[in-house]
């Protein structure tokens, strides 16, 4: 089952390598990780999409809990919460078709943040299934690049996660 | 006090009660040697190979429960360091590392005896350093020591570039540490304790599996009061021999591959097991399908939460330091009038005597060949049993565990997570430099041996009169075991042709060399040896070349799945 991960760890060289040395070390899967410091710069934080049983969740959320920079851990799919990623599509544009993919990006909630004569460059935001399905709705032929941020997750509601 | 990054570490040691470090120099670390020459609180042992500094400072720390500290220069320093590093972290033994890095500036530009030290080292370390300014260089210390030794213990490298440790900075060492990321449990679950006790005393089958975590956490006494005090079967693992003593009525023998009978049998069969301090590892429970049982419920004491339900799923588990846990559980033992139904427990005993019946350690004497055995035996009667014994790695490992009965903890110092061979000799330099008159013996093979062999180099100019009983085979003999057994006895390079003279090897380092032939002088070698106090002795026993160890559960096989002996195979 798919899981995110929302980690606090210590903002110090080294600690990202950690992270991902442990998943590659025992064979846990990434499915994608992005990092970034907090409002406190001594922190990042840091979200995981990852998949697993509930017995290797358990394993890899020990494992995190052990490692020296890891502050805290905490597995987003115990509660209720929101995922968001951000793409940017580079897309061939070129004249009937400008207008076609115009609408699509409109109907996604997409934006059009960079344009040449050939091509529209859209971004979106969302959860990974509407990112999925955008692209799915676009010509494949017509995608010249894309890029994924990966998931970052937050708990709905009052629930926080800090230090 | 202003005091230069190498004076600054040095200090950092004097603090923390540092009495020996194990090193090698070079390059990087000079500035820290030379401010080691110049005080005399610490004392600086100088190995022959990296390897052997890892090794000695780890035995030091098994020996004592005190950390132990090495030191080792950057590049080849740190790669021959890898294999002690990667040693202490799968036994869980507190150590400090120091290694030299070369200048901040030349980190990252291929500079002369450069690696990624904290990148090579990190997945075989508790945790690691590197420290770039020397204002947090004594900080880093002082955690350094706190991480390696609290919670489950393990090694902490602290990687010092040559520019830090020649800066000049005031010296503060802390005298605490508080670490918002680093808080390991103590105390166990309350609720879950009194479950645990409870289980206990209602078990009809019950049994105690006790691992190295009891020797590291200083809990054997508590342990073999407990097991003691409810009368019920105990075992030990290869790293937790000494945690309840071996010649106890109540000790079934080690489990495992090379486990007894009635120990594996035991484990199978129980109804209640309490696992403390030990981690369900391949070696000691084989294959997890044929070892889950139905109905069996086990309770699981162990500092480190990763180590619970890894392997095995537990009914009870307990997160907790193993000697707060058994306190608790003592006390409620002791509250409580109850005790385990006498007559389930009885029959429980009279299958265990059937089992134990099968006398699975017996093996043939032999009036014309040495019996490895036979060596370890009259050694365990030599010493009366009061050695402090080492090894390496293999068949005469697994002898040394199975025929000497280790009754107190510390006293059994061997590789048993990442089972390096090239333990068994700086280690037991480490034991005699923490007990200088403690009798000292490692138990080795000829192949094993020669990996750490310039050592006995070091117990000259230490005076470190370490007895060394080499049970020479002339094979690496469990890998010919496996052969035979496995590989439809095709010995593949597992014969040890061209072998030195080690009586000879051993007098061209300036020590006593000896060889036994005979069964009937091995006891006489033995007293001659170890009336040489102040002597290394090199005892080459050449032992018969077939032996195999017995029991044996083949990797991948449940434990009641076990070979008794040659009529096995």
């Amino acid at each position: 089952m798919r899981h995110i991960l929302s980690l606090l760890l210590e903002n110090e060289a080294g600690a990202l390598s950690r992270v991902a040395g442990l998943f590659s070390a025992r064979g846990y899967n990434i499915e994608s990780l992005t990092v970034a410091p907090t409002e406190d710069p001594t922190l990042s934080r840091m979200t995981i999409v990852t998949n697993g049983s509930a017995e290797v969740m358990e394993q890899i959320t020990k494992q995190l809990n052990k490692l020296v920079d890891v502050v805290k851990v905490f597995d987003l799919n115990e509660g209720r919460h929101l995922e968001r990623e951000l793409m940017l599509v580079k897309m061939r544009a070129e004249d009937s078709a400008r207008e076609e993919i115009k609408r699509t990006a409109d109907i996604f909630r997409g934006r059009i943040v960079d344009v040449t004569d050939q091509t529209y460059t859209i971004e979106l935001t969302g959860p990974r299934d509407k990112l999925d399905a955008f692209l799915e709705a676009l010509d494949p032929l017509m995608i010249l690049e894309t890029v994924r941020t990966g998931a970052s997750g937050i708990g709905r509601g009052d629930w926080i996660m800090r230090v | 006090m202003q005091l230069s990054g190498a004076e600054i570490t040095i200090r950092c040691l004097e603090e923390e009660g540092v009495e020996y470090i194990f090193g090698y120099p070079g390059g990087a670390v000079l500035f820290i040697y030379d401010a080691l020459f110049q005080q005399d609180k610490v004392k600086h042992i100088l190995v022959r190979h990296e390897q052997a500094a890892l090794h000695a400072a780890d035995a030091y720390a098994r020996a004592t429960g005190r950390p132990g500290v090495a030191l080792v220069t950057s590049g080849p320093g740190v790669t021959n360091a890898v294999t002690g590093i990667a040693t202490a972290y799968m036994d869980s033994i507190p150590m400090v590392v120091i290694s030299g890095q070369v200048p901040t500036a030349a980190i990252g530009l291929d500079a002369f005896q450069e690696v990624d030290t904290v990148g090579i080292t990190r997945p075989c370390v508790k945790h690691n350093f590197l420290v770039k300014r020397v204002e947090d260089l004594a900080e880093t210390m002082k955690k350094a020591f706190y991480v390696a030794t609290t919670g489950r213990p393990g090694p902490v490298l602290v990687d010092i570039p040559k520019d830090v440790s020649q800066q000049v900075t005031e010296f503060l060492y802390p005298a605490q540490i508080e670490m918002r990321s680093y808080n390991p449990v103590v105390k166990g679950h309350p609720g879950l304790i009194r479950q645990a006790v409870q289980m206990l005393l209602e078990a009809r089958r019950p049994m105690v599996y006790a691992g190295g975590g009891v020797v590291l956490g200083e809990a054997s006494g508590l342990l073999t009061q407990l097991v003691r005090e409810l009368g019920v079967p105990c075992t030990n693992t290869l790293m937790g021999l000494g945690a309840f003593p071996a010649t106890d009525p109540q000790f079934v023998g080690m489990l495992g591959m090379h486990g007894t009978y009635e120990a594996n049998l035991a484990m199978h069969h129980c109804d209640v097991l309490l696992a403390v301090g030990a981690r369900f590892d391949d070696r000691v429970i084989g294959n997890t399908r044929h070892f889950f049982v139905e109905g069996r419920r086990i309770i699981h004491i162990d500092i480190d939460p990763s180590s619970i339900s890894k392997r095995v799923r537990v009914d009870v588990p307990i997160v907790g330091d193993v000697r707060e846990v058994l306190q608790e559980m003592q006390k409620l033992v002791a509250e409580t009038p109850q005790r385990l139904d006498p007559v389930a427990l009885k029959q429980w005993w009279h299958q265990i005597g059937e089992w134990r019946g099968r006398e699975c350690m017996h093996y043939e004497r032999s009036d014309t060949l040495i019996k490895p055995q036979f060596v370890v035996e009259t050694l365990y009667q030599v010493t009366q049993g009061d050695a402090i014994i080492t090894s390496d790695v293999g068949q005469h490992q697994m002898w040394a565990a199975q025929y000497y009965k280790f009754d107190k903890p510390r006293r059994w110092l061997n590789s048993g997570g990442l089972g390096t061979m090239g333990f068994g000799l700086p280690a037991a330099m480490g034991a005699q430099l923490a007990f200088p008159d403690q009798v000292v013996a490692c138990i080795t093979g000829e192949a094993s041996i020669q990996m750490c062999i310039q050592e006995l180099s070091t117990c000259k100019q230490y005076h470190l009169p370490v007895k060394i009983v080499n049970l020479n085979n002339r094979y690496l003999g469990m890998v010919r075991q496996w052969q035979q057994i496995l590989h439809g006895n095709r010995y593949s390079e597992s014969y040890m042709d061209a072998l030195p003279d080690f009586v000879k090897l051993a007098e061209s380092y300036g020590h006593v060399g000896i060889r036994i032939e005979n069964p009937a002088d091995v006891e006489g070698a033995l007293r001659e040896a170890f009336a040489l106090k102040e002597r290394v002795v090199f005892l080459d026993f050449m032992t018969d070349p077939t032996e195999n160890v017995f029991p044996m559960v083949k990797a991948g096989q449940g434990l009641t799945e076990m070979l008794l002996g040659a009529e096995d195979l």
